[in-house]
């Protein structure tokens, strides 16, 4: 951006106007699709997408609190092995303890709040490099899962069973028809937290820490405050995705969960997160998520192994970065 | 005193918008100390990065040894034997001492690194400036003053025949620096020609043979400093006609009430004992040399820094600051000389940045009324003519001179009767400048208590009713604009303490 930088903003590009990365983000989604459709009948089929969205709950419910932690210009890694863990401890005070299913699901979304918590203090106060703080927690939740289930893979309620309402939150059966009403509460969250990021003080503190956070202190803001809030939101989506999970899912086993995390940053940087902090949105973070779910479920259909999936993924990854650097690269030509 | 072994003349570099270094000479002779001095930004260093091929120059030569020559680097300077020991220094922690005066240049065997033999020729070195160092200790183990022996020692490992001291006692102790001396009175005999850039006057009068002092980019002249005073070397580093105007009269009221009392605050080695008074609709210059303590003392008031000791008061109240957060909370804002890194957030948008401060006066509920945001931004770009195509326009597009409004109206919508400008117009052309001033004298005029810390002399005596003069973390002087002159300021800016 140089001196023509006033001039710019007023005849933006129809990219920018459209959302800029996203837009062309969610292009990529829409080619994925046809690309997949076109080559493979099986694709093309009501139960694919079916399956695409069941899986895509989790990953796109972690994108949305990552975005946060993300944005101040640090990360969560604690949230793969959080949500087994949260999953594990709601699972085993239904099903061996007898409790009620909300109790349950209260219960690990209250500790999906108290580990996002303690994240925010490392960081905020004690300091702690994010990258290490949040590794130590997902250290730390995935053994504590393991203690809390005893080791074994834990069943939540299945849909037809007492208690097994709770599925129906993501899934009901419409006249032999799967509905995929998971979806629409993932839209209405990404839509509620769009809002908090954009229009509340929690979110212009998020983004005013990663841009710049020695001016936000000198502005005589609460920093503190704000950044262990940006934890607290990705460990309370990490508590939701584990609901999720647990209602997507038969069988939760401990000593899973690690990765997951991966997948729902990719797709928050793909989706325009500035890995340096400071830019991105939460709509955004939910279209990567699907660039990355398509590939995983779509690649088999068209003959790939389900691992040139990864490998696709991290080469997509580094072309997001690549586009956040070279944005940059321009910027700096003031 | 042998002969002229440098010799730099008719030195001409231009930066845009700033002639940094206008036609001046400069000569360094074999067994010489020569200092150079002059105010902040008269060009002293510019002059020495060009000597050592930071930056190139626009005109003139540099005549080394007989031979005209012209470095592209520090590293052909060195190679040639003109070194420069930084006033920040440059040492790897980690690392052990001969590991950093090796650096670059290690000793090998075979493939590996001869660590033995750099411990050694380290130790030589050593020996022969009478240094007492191991080579093989950690260097973030030693003192500061231990590490610049290193740096000089490293310096002289490169065969130096010119070695360029910029502010070497900056930050030593006295025993520091009378061991510093004894190195220095050392490569002289061995014949080096010196470079001592420096504010101390005393040191000046204790070291040096001659001083070239520098003004304003240009060459004033050179004395042998054992026919000169002190008031010699000022009247030369000031003696400037001051174009604009200065404030003939206070424009305090005789009864305006004290809105900011410090007392005795202590935060450090950059503030010691500082106490002063503000009052209301009053604009109180901060004076002083690069690192005298002003912008540390300005970061202790404000809750940015930790301070060790005390009182601060509000209005006759006394107030307990430990955060910007406190500050602010008290009425005070303050304007960062880094403005980039410190005072705005570059990629957000004039609006954002105007509200940052007190953005719980434009929420509704949990929101944020983003058009009361752009009401209140849009009255404060027309009410300080920001130029700005919108309030939606990001900051980073906007000037120098525009950002700083950007940030005086963030202040201004948090309604902090007590601003502090650091350095308000540094990086920003004349014009915009004088609007600045024109907005601190009208906000002064207003009622708000403006301290404005600055380096140039001519903006001090321009703008403020009083000036405080800090020099090495104490406040060694304040007067009213009535009393005041560039000698008196600068006098007491460069006071020998001790």
């Amino acid at each position: 951006m140089s001196k023509s930088g006033a001039a710019n903003s007023q005849n933006k590009s129809i990219v920018s106007k459209l959302g800029g990365q996203k837009f062309i983000v969610l292009l990529v989604v829409v080619a994925l699709i046809v690309f997949f459709s076109v080559i493979s009948p099986d694709f093309r089929k009501y139960t694919t997408f079916m399956s695409i969205l069941d899986y895509s709950y989790y990953i796109a419910l972690m994108a949305i609190g990552v975005t946060f932690p993300l944005i101040t210009g640090g990360v969560d890694l604690s949230i793969g092995t959080g949500l087994i863990c949260y999953s594990l401890t709601g699972g085993y005070l239904i099903v061996q303890k007898g409790w009620p299913v909300w109790a349950g699901i209260i219960v690990a979304l209250l500790l999906s709040i108290v580990i996002g918590c303690f994240n925010g203090v490392l960081v905020a106060i004690m300091n702690l490099p994010p990258f290490l703080a949040t590794l130590c927690t997902c250290m730390i939740t995935r053994g504590l899962g393991s203690i809390f289930s005893n080791n074994f893979g834990i069943s939540w309620p299945t849909a037809d069973a007492p208690g097994g309402w709770f599925r129906s939150i993501f899934k009901i059966t419409v006249n032999g028809t799967k509905i995929p009403l998971g979806f629409l509460w993932v839209l209405l969250l990404v839509a509620l937290m769009a809002f908090v990021l954009n229009h509340t003080k929690i979110g212009r503190y998020t983004i005013a820490i990663g841009s710049n956070k020695e001016a936000t202190i000198l502005s005589g803001i609460n920093v503190k405050f704000y950044h262990i809030m940006a934890y607290v939101i990705s460990g309370f989506f990490a508590g939701l995705a584990a609901i999720a999970y647990s209602a997507v899912f038969s069988t939760v086993q401990p000593g899973t969960g690690a990765g997951f995390e991966l997948e729902a940053i990719g797709g928050a940087i793909i989706g325009g997160v500035s890995a340096s902090g400071g830019v991105g949105s939460v709509e955004g973070s939910l279209i990567g998520v699907f660039v990355i779910c398509l590939l995983k479920t779509g690649l088999p259909y068209i003959g790939l192994q389900a691992n040139w999936q990864q490998i696709i993924t991290g080469v997509v990854l580094i072309w997001a970065v690549l586009i956040d650097i070279m944005k940059k690269k321009k910027e700096k030509v003031v | 005193m042998g002969e002229v072994i440098l010799t730099m003349k008719e030195i001409d570099k231009s930066f845009p918008g700033v002639h940094a270094l206008d036609h001046v000479n400069f000569e360094v002779k074999k067994g010489e100390v020569h200092a150079l001095m002059g105010e902040n930004g008269a060009g002293k260093s510019t002059l020495m990065k060009v000597l050592t091929g930071i930056y190139k120059k626009d005109s003139g030569t540099i005549t080394f040894e007989g031979k005209e020559v012209e470095f592209h680097n520090t590293r052909e300077a060195q190679d040639a034997g003109v070194v420069i020991v930084h006033q920040e220094l440059n040492m790897l922690g980690h690392l052990t001492v001969a590991q950093n005066i090796f650096i670059g240049r290690e000793f090998k065997k075979g493939l590996s690194i001869d660590d033995k033999k750099m411990n050694e020729e380290a130790a030589k070195l050593f020996k022969k400036l009478h240094i007492d160092i191991d080579p093989t200790e950690t260097m973030s183990n030693l003192t500061v003053g231990k590490q610049q022996m290193c740096e000089i020692a490293k310096a002289i490992s490169h065969e130096a025949k010119v070695i360029i001291f910029d502010e070497p006692s900056a930050a030593l102790t006295e025993t520091e620096i009378e061991e510093l001396f004894k190195i220095i009175k050392d490569l002289r005999k061995q014949q080096l020609g010196i470079v001592y850039i420096s504010h101390r006057m005393d040191e000046i009068k204790v070291i040096t043979d001659r001083v070239t002092v520098m003004r304003d980019g240009t060459y004033v002249g050179t004395l042998i400093t054992n026919e000169c005073t002190k008031d010699d070397i000022i009247n030369m580093m000031v003696g400037r006609v001051i174009y604009e105007d200065p404030k003939e009269h206070s424009m305090v009221k005789s009864d305006a009430p004290v809105v900011l009392k410090v007392e005795h605050l202590n935060a450090g080695r950059m503030v010691q004992d500082v106490s002063f008074e503000l009052r209301k609709g009053e604009i109180l210059g901060f004076s002083g040399l690069m690192g005298a303590g002003r912008t540390e003392t300005a970061r202790a008031i404000f809750g940015a820094d930790p301070k060790e000791s005390g009182d601060i008061y509000i209005n006759g109240k006394k107030v307990i600051i430990n955060s910007p957060e406190d500050a602010v909370k008290c009425g005070i804002g303050y304007l960062s000389e880094d403005r980039k890194r410190f005072g705005i957030v570059v990629q957000k948008t004039v609006a954002e940045n105007s509200t940052m401060a007190a953005l719980e006066k434009y929420m509704k509920g949990l929101f944020i009324d983003k058009k009361a945001e752009k009401q209140v931004s849009e009255e404060y770009v027309k009410s300080l003519a920001t130029k700005t195509p919108s309030v939606d326009q990001l900051v980073v597009n906007l000037s120098g001179g525009n950002q700083q409004k950007v940030v005086i109206a963030k202040w201004l919508v948090r309604n902090c009767d007590i601003l502090i400008f650091d350095e308000p117009t540094r990086g920003i052309d004349v014009g915009a400048k004088n609007e600045i001033y024109k907005l601190m004298n009208k906000l002064a005029e207003e009622g708000k208590s403006i301290i404005m810390i600055s380096s140039e002399m001519t903006e001090i005596l321009r703008m403020s009713d009083r000036i405080v003069i800090m020099c090495e973390g104490k406040k060694t002087g304040e007067v009213g604009i009535e009393e005041a002159s560039q000698e008196a300021i600068m006098n007491m800016a460069t006071r020998e303490i001790g």
